[in-house]
């Protein structure tokens, strides 16, 4: 059970990251996402059913994230429509392009060569998706890594941090936000890719949900590794989308029929957002507590109690 | 002497057609010299703030042209000209990236030009550097490199927004009330760290200002916005002669 969703967290990683990118760095709710991950997924298998090698198919599933990033963002930043309405529209604009390519709601792969089959055939399935997932989360978490130690990268981070004083500074900010926009999807795609080799088919509903996906993985990260370093920040990225598999297959070990999941999503998202904040306000009060017993034993108990009157009887 | 700014019959309406409709800027004209200190003084909604934005590109002028450095940039953007030209805002969060450290921030402030490239930002050998030039604040910030910008004070991050402005050598530098938000301690020291500054740059300066004080104190120029044009115009001299009176009269 660990192994398995060790594999899948890992192939999930992507989701994370790309939700990471838009969610966490540029600071933009993007719904995007439910139509690129698919997207990516319908590229992929009909690629592979033309006879592409599923490298090629991965790489063009990513390629076509982007390009749904690039829409949502000129939508965005160009014509002004406000991010989260941009990101509906690309969503819903994606589902007839998911059908168009498909050609039917479901597709399946029949023997063509997925990416798990480079592998040696020795290993049994489930090590070879997580060495497969390995591979692939160490080159994007690497290469994110370099590009935020670039000036392109930094640019990046001011821009969703504060955006009137990276104009101010200089920053193309629109074309930041694009970008931003662009390699989310992408990586939100390549992970649909994935998936979609890993199911063995492609279908128009399995983005359905992927924000809610990507949400939790990304706070479920945060909760188990904090830090501002950019390494730590994507690693726990990596941690939050592994975790999250395993609670939901814990949650289908305990009987939970595969039509409840997306609730239980749900409800994971909420309890993972409200956790911190109760955490934060019980730690708080503690301190506060304590801090103020301090201040008592420091004065003199006739001042205190003579304020204490005073702000009865005060009506300010 | 050269001309760093030329605004040439500067319009601006704001809600033109509708009942709210209000001519904020009418027909200013204003050069600015190299080597000018200028302090814009006028009263609430005469149109300082919204001058200084049509300049800096916030906001685009509806008539009328800019020129910076010779040539025409009244329809470039934000980031074009802070080519020439750098800002310190009022609220001093506006000023730099508060998620980021101390070192990201000044390194942002540096080049306004090349933005994005695949050249590592940050490099070993220019920590001395960076922490020479946040002594000359005497705040203490040169310890602070790697803090996060946000855990800093109202009164720290206005100086640090001030010497970042001063990295890319603009030809303009401009602050909007740039002192109002900080207590009157800090604002005044804030106001002598600008003050050096800008002597020793030889920054050319526009400052809005509402303390009628530093307006008459600082700077080799004044100039009075109101009802949306430039009603007093001094420099040299005739600015030093000039009191508070005679500048409480001018706002009747």
């Amino acid at each position: 059970m660990l192994i398995s969703s060790l594999g899948q967290g890992l192939l999930w990683a992507p989701l994370a990251i790309g939700v990471f990118i838009t969610f966490r760095i540029l600071d933009i709710p993007d719904l995007t996402t439910e139509g690129s991950f698919p997207f990516g997924a319908a590229i992929a298998v009909s690629l592979m059913l033309k006879g592409q090698s599923a490298i090629t198919a991965a790489v063009v599933g990513f390629l076509a994230g982007c390009l749904a990033g690039l829409v949502t963002g000129i939508l965005d930043t160009k014509f002004r429509i406000p991010s989260l309405l941009a990101g509906i529209l690309t969503m819903t604009g994606l589902y007839s392009i998911n059908m168009h390519i498909m050609g039917k709601s479901n597709v399946p792969l029949l023997d063509q060569k997925v990416l798990t089959e480079y592998l040696p055939a020795g290993w049994n399935l489930e090590i070879q998706t997580i060495i497969l997932g390995l591979i692939v989360t160490v080159i994007v978490v690497t290469l994110l890594y370099l590009m935020f130690k670039t000036r392109l990268g930094l640019s990046l981070m001011a821009t969703g941090n504060n955006k009137e004083m990276s104009s101010a500074n200089g920053i193309n900010t629109d074309g930041m936000i694009i970008f931003g926009y662009m390699i989310s999807n992408g990586f939100i795609a390549l992970s649909g890719a994935l998936i979609a080799q890993s199911n063995g088919y492609a279908d128009i509903g399995m983005g359905i949900g992927t924000i809610v996906i990507g949400l939790a993985s990304v706070l479920v990260g945060e909760i188990f590794l904090r830090g501002h370093n950019i390494l730590t920040r994507l690693i726990a990225m990596v941690v939050g989308a592994i975790v999250y598999r395993l609670l939901l297959t814990v949650a289908m070990g305990l009987g939970f029929p595969p039509d409840d999941l997306k609730i239980l999503s749900a409800i994971i998202l909420v309890i993972v957002i409200c956790v911190p904040i109760i955490q934060n306000r019980i730690r708080t009060k503690r301190q506060l507590k304590k801090y103020l017993a301090q201040m008592e034993e420091q004065d003199d108990e006739s001042i205190t109690s003579e304020a204490s009157t005073k702000g009865l009887l005060s009506r300010d | 002497m050269m001309k760093v700014l030329q605004v040439k019959h500067l319009q601006k309406v704001f809600f033109p057609g509708t009942d709210n409709e209000r001519h904020i800027l009418k027909n200013i004209n204003l050069q600015v010299e190299e080597g000018d200190f200028i302090s814009v003084i006028g009263n609430n909604g005469a149109g300082k703030s919204t001058l200084l934005n049509t300049i800096a590109g916030t906001l685009q002028a509806d008539a009328g042209e800019i020129d910076l450095v010779d040539h025409d940039v009244s329809k470039k953007s934000v980031a074009y000209r802070s080519r020439f030209m750098s800002r310190v805002f009022q609220d001093p969060k506006m000023g730099t990236a508060g998620d980021l450290t101390v070192m990201q921030n000044l390194i942002l402030a540096q080049d306004h030009q090349h933005t994005v490239n695949l050249k590592w930002y940050q490099k070993k050998n220019d920590i001395p550097q960076y922490q020479e030039l946040l002594k000359t604040l005497n705040m203490g910030l040169e310890n602070f490199l790697d803090t996060q910008v946000k855990y800093l004070s109202g009164g720290q991050r206005q100086a640090l927004s001030l010497l970042m402005a001063t990295l890319s050598k603009p030809k303009l530098l401009l602050l909007d009330e740039h002192t109002a938000a900080l207590d009157p301690k800090t604002s005044h020291e804030v106001m002598k760290i600008t003050d050096d500054m800008v002597q020793k740059k030889h920054l050319t300066t526009m400052m809005i200002t509402h303390k009628m004080s530093d307006a008459l104190k600082y700077g080799n120029r004044l100039v009075m916005v109101q009802d949306g044009q430039i009603k007093l115009d001094v420099r040299g001299v005739q600015k030093n002669n000039l009191d508070k009176e005679q500048l409480l009269a001018a706002f009747e």
